[in-house]
């Protein structure tokens, strides 16, 4: 009987880790995006990502719908590539999305912000590995206070 | 001058035969056709003391953990307008650091210590060679269903921490300090993922079972079986299997965060 | 090489042959150049001064330890040569009393006991039962069957152990010191058994032990160790006959004789005066 308590004392301090999993996994973790949905991929290509990483969010209207899964660098001139992972639920945007890339708060991250573009007969809507072309890069600190100056020192 | 070199060649001479020697127990301790029927048992038994036993100490520390986390984090947020963000940083330390890592070095002070000592007592009072003698490999029977118990408990009680931990944070940071409970879990949720940050401390955590209860069981297995042995080679368990899991925790985390 | 003449002792299951031992940490040699045959079915006794290494000549046996020249043989098996596997499946055809006891901490005396049988017998548990309760009982201990080792006195806890060590009945058993500790009540029925074991199922037995009256009455051969090898070995009637002084002394427990009684060391004088030239 001895060993039955003891078995009885394991299954249920296995029972109490699984919980913990689940309490991690549904109450601490996003479960909506990108864990179990099915994703597609989308790129688009950018003069300057700023302090864009891998795994910030891509965002519609502050709403997360995917994220960066991957930033390199593509063609002659070395132009960043960023790849986002977005999830199948949003699947309706049109070729004349926008990206931008974005800050939240004066020293929060920097994410991509999506906007959806119109739609009508004449557009098309983006599909799995298709790319962005309407993008705005990052906004540094030091590139605005050079146009700021070269604006002043032509006045 | 020369005495010295010498003495750090047999040094080194003897930790790479320490370390061979400790891989040679475990590779005979697993491998081999198990025997259910006879090590389930064995595994419970060990489970229960090595795990149950230390659910208690990992609840109360985790608690408190997490609380500190939630006070020193807002103190600190709170400055910056940004007490929201409490969530993800309680959330985040835990489940990629403190959770692991703490438990780790908990687990290496409770349970390691006794699986050293309850080892080298075993070989002090010849209870291991008796088991060579009537034809039972200590290894199989002693050792390996330890060894398994530590690689299952470690990482559910780093879940059980983490969970605590997070909970003590909200007790904290919502409860008392008032952070709005909705922000609080939802910018939580949006900064922490599966993959990133549960997976990944599971793994880390899988790691230090696995060398912590080597660590402990290799120094019960070889040491000077007296009283003064047992109680050095406890006392190195924790050293040892500490400073393994701080060392290899910065590998992991330049490995998975980096 | 030492030869055995004496025919009744072909028939041998152990064979020691020109063994040399050291242990690897002591620079201290504990035998050179022993041979020794234990017959099959007999009762052997060894016997020697305290430190002389008789302990680890049972572990030799058991090939606990590796001896640096010479080969031990069980059964026909060189046991020093054997993998692992053969190993343990050899040591299941033998047992060994520990000097220490040895009893598993963690169980129950009867647990203890059982403990081999359910290791290695595919018996079913009301048979391990009636088993264990026989074991017990033949070392009267059948109603301390619950306690656990930590309860047991030194002498109840050996008995125990020595239960243990025959509960699978084996070819052989090697008993460290089986009376050490015991009344003299305990100490007859421990001879008792051991002598029923060897007569009722032919069992094989080494017996070390410093308890020569006990000893004498139930050894079939005699071997006595000194100076790192076999200095007599007989019947116990014809140690008894023998005039030469190491078996003399050492039968008849005198402190002076060529067996030194100390272990190896300068003169007292020397350490006292701690002189240099120790
Ligand atoms: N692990 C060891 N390492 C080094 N030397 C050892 C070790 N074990 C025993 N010895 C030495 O080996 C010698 C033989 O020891 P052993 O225990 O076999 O003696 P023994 O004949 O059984 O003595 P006793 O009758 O007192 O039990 C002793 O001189 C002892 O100092
Ligand atoms: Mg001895």
């Amino acid at each position: 009987m001895e060993s039955r308590n003891t078995q009885l004392a394991v299954g249920l301090f296995v029972i109490i880790g699984i919980l913990a999993l689940l309490f991690l996994g549904l109450k601490a973790a996003n479960t909506n995006v990108l864990t179990n949905g099915e994703t597609y991929k989308l790129f688009a290509k950018f003069d300057n990502i700023g302090g864009l990483k891998e795994r910030s969010p891509v965002k519609v209207g502050g709403v997360v719908v995917g994220r960066v899964s991957k930033i390199s660098l593509v063609g002659d001139y070395y132009e960043p590539l960023v790849e986002m992972t977005i999830s199948k639920e949003y699947n309706e945007f049109s070729d004349t999305t926008s990206v931008s890339i974005l800050t939240s708060g004066l020293l929060g991250e920097q994410y991509i912000g999506l906007n959806p573009g119109f739609i009508d007969d004449t557009v098309e809507m983006l599909e799995d590995g298709d790319y962005i072309y309407d993008t705005k890069s990052a906004l540094v600190l030091e590139d605005l206070i050079g146009q700021f100056l070269f604006g002043q020192g032509n006045d | 001058m020369l005495n010295r070199v010498a003495a750090l060649g047999k040094a080194t001479l003897d930790s790479v035969a320490g370390a061979g020697a400790a891989f040679f127990m475990l590779m005979r301790a697993l491998v081999g056709k198990p025997q259910l029927r006879k090590s389930w048992p064995l595994l419970m038994q060990q489970m229960y003391s090595v795990g149950v036993l230390s659910l208690l100490i990992i609840v109360v520390s985790g608690l408190f953990i997490g609380m500190v986390l939630g006070l020193q984090g807002y103190t600190i947020l709170v400055d910056f307008g940004a007490e929201q963000s409490l969530g993800p940083m309680v959330a985040l330390s835990l489940l990629r650091e403190l959770g692991p890592v703490v438990t780790a070095l908990l687990f290496a002070g409770r349970a390691g210590s006794a699986l050293t000592a309850e080892i080298g007592l075993m070989k002090a009072t010849e209870q291991l060679s008796s088991l060579e003698m009537m034809g039972v490999d200590p290894l199989r029977r002693v050792i390996s269903p330890r060894f398994w118990a530590g690689f299952y408990s470690m990482p559910i009680l780093a879940l059980v921490f983490s969970a605590v931990g997070i909970y003590g944070g909200y007790l904290v940071g919502v409860r008392w300090l008032g952070v709005d409970d909705g922000a609080f879990w939802s910018v939580m949720q949006s900064n922490v993922e599966w993959g990133q940050d549960i997976l990944n401390g599971v793994i880390k955590s899988l790691v230090f079972a696995f060398v912590v209860t080597w660590i402990a069981l290799h120094k019960g297995y070889q040491c000077t079986p007296t009283s003064v042995g047992i109680s050095r080679a406890t006392t190195s368990t924790v050293v040892t299997a500490s400073l393994a899991v701080l060392g290899l925790d910065f590998v992991l985390t330049a490995l998975m965060f980096g | 090489m030492r030869q055995v003449e004496n025919s009744a002792l072909d028939d041998a299951l152990v064979v020691i042959d020109n063994l040399h031992f050291a242990h690897s940490f002591g620079a201290h040699q504990v035998y050179q150049n022993l041979s020794m045959r234990v017959p099959r079915g007999k009762i052997t006794a060894v016997m020697g001064p305290s430190g002389i290494g008789k302990t680890t000549l049972l572990r030799l046996i058991g090939a606990q330890l590796y001896p640096q020249q010479g080969s031990i043989e069980f059964a026909g098996h060189n046991v020093h040569q054997l993998n692992r596997r053969d190993l343990y499946e050899l040591r299941k055809r033998m047992s060994m009393l520990f000097q220490s006891g040895a009893l598993f901490t963690d169980m129950t005396v009867y647990d203890n006991i059982a403990f081999p049988l359910r290791e290695h017998s595919q018996l079913p548990e009301e048979i391990i039962d009636t088993i264990v309760k026989m074991k017990l009982e033949a070392v009267g201990l059948r109603g301390a069957r619950d306690l656990m080792p930590a309860e047991l006195s030194g002498g109840m806890a050996r008995r125990a152990a020595l239960a243990r060590a025959i509960a699978l009945d084996p070819e052989l058993i090697l008993y460290d010191e089986p009376f050490a500790g015991q009344d003299p009540i305990s100490m007859g029925v421990i001879v008792k058994l051991i002598k029923e074991l060897n007569e009722s199922l032919g069992l094989t037995s080494i017996v070390v032990t410093h308890d020569i009256a006990e000893v004498m009455t139930i050894a079939d051969y005699v071997y006595i160790l000194a100076d790192k090898q076999v200095v007599g070995h007989g019947t116990p009637a014809q140690l008894k006959q023998s005039d030469d002084p190491l078996i003399h002394q050492f039968l008849h427990g005198e402190a002076d004789g060529p067996v030194p009684f100390h272990y190896k060391a300068a003169t007292l004088e020397d350490d006292l005066l701690g002189s240099d030239h120790a």
